[in-house]
């Protein structure tokens, strides 16, 4: 059937296997080179397969909780989502989350997600105890920092390459309440924003929405946003009799592709200006319940479909601090000229990174969306030149359209991968359209 | 809900179903105890421990074969507790063409799907018609709101067991007790996996759990999971007969 990523682009026929158990994926590796596939969530080919792609939902459930330490065993295929629902109600919440919560415990480890807080709590892989991964059909290894290390370090950031991780134990952290304290100032350019990330190092997240759109003395202009768990004592008495129930959420749909006029330089541009105007009327702190804090996207199903039937693509950077500033206004300048904005542009403070293929680094991230046109995708190649040409990193989860050559000028570590992967005889049991295209 | 039944017990019939597993989170999740009935009951324990740590409440397993008729009264004599709440998940599909040659074959698929589940939910309807309250919810389907020459054995037992659940709603509309009906229409589980079924018309198991405690709450008696298969069945039973019976549906 034909298979992609949350972009829809590109589209790849693929073998579809679901096994509910581990002798059934064993099975289905017995089958050729496959690649594991969680919910779907990363945006272009890195969860599917010319050959067979092993969609591990079925593997969903929750093995065992320890309160005294907050470790959660569960097998990979358990969602985020579910995850919340079930332990925030009893004061637990994520120690690392992405900007969705519709993802799987696997593909959270996978791509080593990064949160809000990275910049203090570091990435996906740092609240992970163990994985248990089948590298070859029916041969199950556990790898943690002190039992198969390097397996650990190849497997966190390892975007499936090191065969399905069946279970985990993951540390969740505890919270008062499904309450955020967020306080947001905006700033006017680019240095501003900067500057704000650099004076906020304590809080516990925070992130900025940047208007790539904006361009000259307001290039970089950004609401900067940190955010804070409320404590008990920090909510009125009617949150604090239930801190953590929160409003119902109606949630919204796109129920078809809108047509790909819907977003255009001047939509986007007069939706940013908009933005922009009201997040600096709106300043100050405020509380705000979890999911409007954490997954605003979240409460639109199926929104991917507003870039209409060719799908979109993301590009997301990392770049390292001391040439941030550079890269990022270079970039910037380059996506206001060609006025093919987006208006999920994020930029994001990383501490620092991790080994394997772990995307963060310590230094600034960039992530913005495009529809998969000719324009944009030739934008795109102009931002990897810009990018790489001050020291940048590209994210496995997001992409769906570089080239082995951008990648590995980019990465200095992949051939300590590959290395890995064919000592191991990984690279032959494993692969995905990404990597293949990427030759991970 | 419309009888105070918010944290009263939940017995699912075909525990191990993968509608009844997304109904029993769903149950789980808004705090209810569980049990869990099914055959080979002790290899869902892995399940039962799952539904603890997402409702963090009780879960127990009952061995269960809605086949030994004479087993059933026994059967719910030995539950920890009468359930407020019953959802029977019990189905086969069948292989339509064994069911047509083979006697046995068919009469197996007819009993699992008519005889047996609707003779468990009558001995359950007198308990709880005794105790004046209490939910029974039958998963019926859609295949039995006409035959098909695809499925008509399938569908003549989920036809029975429909007719069923309309009488006993009937019978018991003025005693608290409340019935509901479920027409899934398709759903992605082991029971149609490999099959292609249309995305529009395919809903997973959580929509279906989603839909039942929503018809639970309100007090409702049939329900069509995606609205859009009460359209289509109104339109397939309006097909005139002779028309139909020259149809490949
Ligand atoms: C709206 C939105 C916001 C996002 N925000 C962020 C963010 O803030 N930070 C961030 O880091 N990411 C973010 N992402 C990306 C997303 O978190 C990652 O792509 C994540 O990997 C998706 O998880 P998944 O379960 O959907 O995995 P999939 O997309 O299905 O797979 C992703 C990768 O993980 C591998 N994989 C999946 N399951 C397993 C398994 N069991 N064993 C081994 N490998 C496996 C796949 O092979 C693939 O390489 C966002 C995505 C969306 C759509
Ligand atoms: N999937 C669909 O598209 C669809 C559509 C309409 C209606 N339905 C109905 O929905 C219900 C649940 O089906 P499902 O889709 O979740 O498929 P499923 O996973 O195959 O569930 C069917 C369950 O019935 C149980 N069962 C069969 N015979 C039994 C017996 N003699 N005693 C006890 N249990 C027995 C099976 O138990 P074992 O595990 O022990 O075999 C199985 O758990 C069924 O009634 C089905 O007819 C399904």
């Amino acid at each position: 059937m034909n298979l992609s990523g949350w972009g829809r682009f590109p589209q790849v026929d693929s073998r579809v296997l679901r096994p509910r158990t581990p002798e059934a994926v064993a099975d289905a590796l017995a089958g050729g080179r496959a690649i594991p596939r969680g919910n779907g969530r990363a945006y272009g080919d890195a969860a599917v397969s010319h050959g067979v792609t092993l969609d591990l939902r079925g593997l969903d459930r929750m093995l065992a909780f320890d309160p005294a330490t907050g470790q959660l065993v569960a097998e990979a295929g358990v969602l985020l989502s579910d995850i919340i629902d079930a332990f925030l109600p009893r004061g637990w919440f994520p120690l690392v989350t992405p900007g969705t919560r519709f993802v799987t415990l696997g593909g959270m480890i996978a791509a080593d997600v990064h949160g809000k807080n990275h910049h203090r709590a570091g990435s996906m892989a740092e609240s992970v105890d163990w994985v248990e991964v089948m590298v070859a059909p029916g041969q199950v290894r556990r790898a943690a920092r002190d039992e198969n290390p390097e397996l650990f370090e190849m497997t966190c950031g390892g975007m499936g390459l090191t065969g399905p991780i069946l279970r985990a134990a993951i540390r969740l952290q505890r919270v008062d309440s499904g309450w955020i304290r967020q306080d947001s100032i905006a700033a006017p350019d680019l240095d501003a924003a900067l500057a704000a990330f650099e004076a906020r190092m304590a809080a516990t997240y925070s992130v900025a929405w940047i208007d790539c759109l904006a361009s000259g003395r307001s290039l970089g202009r950004s609401i900067v946003m940190t955010g804070e768990h409320a404590r008990l004592a920090e909510l009125d008495n009617r949150r604090r009799l239930r801190p953590f129930a929160i409003p119902a959420k109606r949630r919204l749909s796109v129920p078809f592709d809108l047509p790909g006029l819907a977003l255009n330089r001047w939509t986007v541009g007069a939706f940013n200006a908009a933005y922009w105007r009201q997040g600096r009327r709106g300043a100050g702190p405020r509380l705000v319940d979890w999911q409007s804090y954490f997954y605003p996207l979240d409460a639109i199903d199926g929104w991917n479909r507003i870039y209409g039937r060719r799908g979109f693509a993301q590009w997301q950077v990392a770049l390292p601090l001391d040439r941030a500033a550079v890269g990022l206004r270079a970039l910037l300048a380059e996506i206001a000229a060609a006025g093919q904005g987006s208006f999920l542009a994020v930029l994001k403070r990383f501490g620092p990174g991790r080994g394997g293929l772990s995307f963060p680094v310590e230094g600034y991230t960039l992530a913005l969306d495009f529809p998969a046109t000719p324009a944009a995708l030739a934008l795109m190649d102009r931002l990897d030149a810009l990018a790489l040409a001050q020291g940048g990193r590209f994210y496995l989860a997001k992409d769906a359209r570089m080239t082995a050559a951008t990648f590995a000028r980019a990465e200095p570590r992949l051939p300590g991968f590959q290395r890995f992967r064919s000592a191991a005889g990984l690279d032959l049991r494993f692969a995905s359209a990404q990597s293949e295209r990427l030759n991970l | 809900m419309t009888q105070d039944l918010a944290k009263s017990p939940v017995l699912i019939l075909g525990g191990r179903s993968d509608i009844g597993l997304a109904c029993a989170r769903a149950f789980a999740a808004a705090g209810h105890p569980l049990q869990l009935a099914a055959r080979n009951a002790a290899t869902l324990e892995p399940a039962a421990q799952d539904l603890r740590l997402r409702g963090g409440g009780a879960v127990s397993l009952h061995e269960f074969d809605v086949l030994d008729i004479a087993g059933h009264a026994a059967f719910l004599d030995a539950l920890p507790e009468p359930p407020g709440i019953v959802l029977c998940a019990v189905g086969a599909m069948g292989d339509q063409e064994a069911s047509e040659r083979d006697p046995q074959a068919a009469a197996l698929v007819m009993r699992a799907n008519f005889e047996g589940p609707a003779l468990i939910l009558g001995e359950i309807a007198n308990r709880m018609e005794a105790a004046g309250r209490g939910v029974i919810v039958g998963i019926s389907s859609v295949a039995g709101d006409r035959g098909r020459a695809t499925n008509y054995v399938y569908g003549a037992g989920k036809a029975g067991f429909t007719a069923f659940l309309s009488g006993l709603r009937n019978r018991l509309a003025r005693t608290g007790v409340q019935v509901v009906t479920v027409k899934p229409g398709f759903v992605a589980t082991r029971m149609t996996e490999g099959m292609d079924t249309p995305a529009p018309l395919t809903a997973q198991p959580e929509e279906v759990a989603r839909a039942i405690l929503r018809a639970i709450r309100t007090g409702g008696t049939v329900v069509y999971v995606r609205p859009v298969w009460r359209l289509v069945m109104t339109a397939i039973r309006a097909i005139p007969e002779p028309l139909f019976k020259r149809m490949k549906l």
